[in-house]
């Protein structure tokens, strides 16, 4: 007999054990609850393929590359609630991954032991605060604030025909696309710390420990090792922060100042996509409006994808690389 | 050796301007973090009294509270929650436990993901175009439809997780005593994985709790008390939404009293599931 067939023994004749139907059926229930999940994404993405249709096909690519939304006159572009979604998501970013990475590093490498666990908790805490609640603070008080101590202000110091000045031109009551990237960039900014700190706490002691030894610097230990060490997950999280941004609807509805077309200045009023639908949805009775409120969903689905999709991809090359 | 003198000043240098940035930004964050807080506290404790829980959102100038919107928000959020474990956890075992490295099991695990960090809105237009248009008329359970798609995938993915964590000897012990392996599943490794599943269900709560965007176009609002979840049904969100966008200063301080419930809730849960978490294995 070869070693292979004694391996395998006898051809199996027991009976099978009491309750194997019932596993069977287990089994398919489990299975059932995983494909209701992806059915549900498809299904997502079907409803919104279908109820923007009629959008797509009355204003072909021009529903992308318009900026005119008008509906009384039933014309709609949505490139204004693009662009503005995409830059309010990328100014947010650039001013929360400077300001998370230094959190995150402080509480990491210089914080005094006795305040790294409360700073640490009370950042963590602060992640899972609502969104709404982000989006009153910027109306109620940072923009008055905003209005009086740096809009204002800033308007004055501007020369007539100056480039600030274009910058700067809007009502300055401190609502506004700058505003409203404040308010994302201060939303998004507990939770990527709090997942940055995380991540550095995974680099082992001793690779940390070896980098002082040789004699570095607190900034070389961080920027040369642990960062590099961590760098796969650390995209991931910024990609994560990123789609928040993107799709973020309460923070930002708030604050932007809901103006269709592109804004003209820092401090003018524009929109998001996800404001747009917020704001509109539910007043849509014409079915070229609703359409095209689908049809803004379907876009910017697809830009929350292709960010999560990216994130994946990077992480799975890291991760190879590692 | 002026020249590495030169060089270690100027890493010297280069540090400490780099640990005064770290310092100084956790600074500002701390100090904005605290400002958002302060406000919530002060403007909502103001706006708290006893009439919020007991009297409906008013017409402006009336006196009113809360009541119906959290009744509401209780409901809905319990239904969804009881929706979403139970797909979740089914989902998240049939994950760790059959899916292997089928390719199915990664297209579900990258769909799961993907609807993690989906923008809430956009489940609140899918509800909308499959729930709300073909029964014409805006609904609670169309709300908790909404909530339950939004908190299954993180149980889903926390099952997942504390599930293949779990030792494989726990697994070989429940099979050779003759388990099948739904009770493995069912009665050894749900029970080792409890305190992980509970903290990833009351994670998913604390994420629902708050959520506003989709629920501006399922359950809509109601003015009236009401437990009939097949109409439009209150909710704090919604509410605060609107109140706040309001020009009535009592709306208003309605609105930062309802924020400043649901953002307590949220604290309260997070920290359960913290303490949870940090519970001494046996």
């Amino acid at each position: 007999m070869t070693e292979a067939a004694i391996l395998e023994g006898p051809p199996a004749r027991r009976a099978s054990p009491r309750g194997s139907a019932v596993a069977k059926i287990f089994e398919a229930v489990c299975f059932a609850a995983a494909t209701a999940l992806l059915s549900a994404l498809a299904g997502l993405l079907v409803s919104l393929f279908i109820g923007g249709w009629p959008a797509f096909g009355h204003f072909g690519l021009g529903f992308l590359t318009s900026s005119e939304w008008n509906p009384v006159t039933s014309v709609y572009g949505a490139a204004g609630p693009i662009v503005g979604t995409l830059i309010t998501a990328a100014v947010a970013l650039a001013i929360a991954l400077p300001v998370a990475a230094g959190v995150a590093f402080f509480l990491v490498e210089m914080c005094p032991t006795p305040l790294r666990r409360p700073i640490a908790t009370a950042v963590e805490l602060l992640a899972g605060i609502p969104s709404i609640v982000y989006g009153m603070w910027g109306l109620f008080v940072f923009a008055p604030l905003f209005g009086r101590f740096v809009q204002t202000p800033l308007m004055m110091a501007a020369k007539p025909g100056s480039l600030l000045e274009k910058l700067t031109a809007g009502v300055p009551n401190g609502t506004g696309v700058l505003s409203a990237s404040i308010i994302l960039a201060l939303m998004i900014l507990p939770f990527m710390a709090s997942t940055l700190r995380e991540l550095l706490l995974t680099v082992p002691a001793g690779v940390r420990e070896s980098a002082y030894g040789l004699g570095a610097t607190t900034m070389e230990v961080v920027t040369s090792v642990t960062l590099p060490y961590v760098r796969a997950g650390a995209v991931g999280a910024v990609m994560l922060g990123l789609g928040r941004a993107l799709g973020e609807t309460m923070a930002v509805t708030f604050i932007i100042g809901n103006a269709h077309g592109f804004p003209a200045s820092v401090f003018d009023s524009g929109s998001t996509i996800a404001s747009t639908i917020a704001n509109e949805f539910t007043e849509a009775t014409d079915p070229m409006h609703m359409s095209a409120l689908l049809a803004l969903g379907l876009i910017l689905f697809v830009i929350t994808f292709t960010v999560l999709a990216l994130a994946r991809l990077m992480l799975r090359k890291q991760a190879g690389r590692l | 050796m002026t020249v590495s003198t030169l060089k270690i000043a100027r890493r010297r240098a280069a540090n400490v301007v780099f640990s005064v940035f770290c310092w100084l930004v956790t600074g500002v964050a701390l100090i904005a973090l605290c400002a958002i807080l302060w406000s919530l506290l002060s403007q909502g404790v103001a706006g708290i009294n006893l009439d919020v829980f007991t009297l409906s959102t008013p017409a402006p100038g009336s006196r009113g509270g809360l009541a119906n919107a959290i009744t509401g928000s209780i409901m809905m959020c319990a239904l969804a929650m009881a929706l979403a474990t139970a797909v979740g956890v089914l989902a998240g075992t049939w994950l760790a436990e059959y899916a292997g490295d089928s390719p199915y099991g990664a297209a579900v695990r990258f769909i799961n993901d993907v609807l993690l960090s989906a923008p809430s809105i956009l489940v609140g237009l899918f509800v909308y175009t499959i729930v709300v248009a073909p029964m014409k008329g805006f609904s609670g359970l169309a709300g908790v439809l909404a909530l339950a798609l939004l908190a299954a995938p993180v149980i889903t993915r926390t099952t997942e997780d504390v599930l293949t964590l779990q030792a494989n000897t726990l697994r070989e012990a429940g099979v050779a005593l003759g388990a099948p392996t739904s009770l493995v599943i069912r009665e050894i490794l749900w029970k080792a994985a409890r305190s992980g599943i509970l903290t990833g269900a009351l994670l998913a709560f604390a994420r629902i709790s708050g959520e506003t965007a989709p629920l501006l176009f399922t359950a809509l609002n109601n003015q009236f008390f009401s437990l009939d979840l097949t109409q439009p049904t209150a909710n704090l969100p919604v509410v605060i939404y609107n109140f706040a966008l309001s020009a009535y200063d009592d709306w208003r301080s309605l609105a930062w009293a309802g924020a400043l419930l649901i953002a307590a809730t949220v604290l309260a849960v997070t920290v359960a599931a913290r303490a949870i978490t940090k519970e001494p294995r046996r």
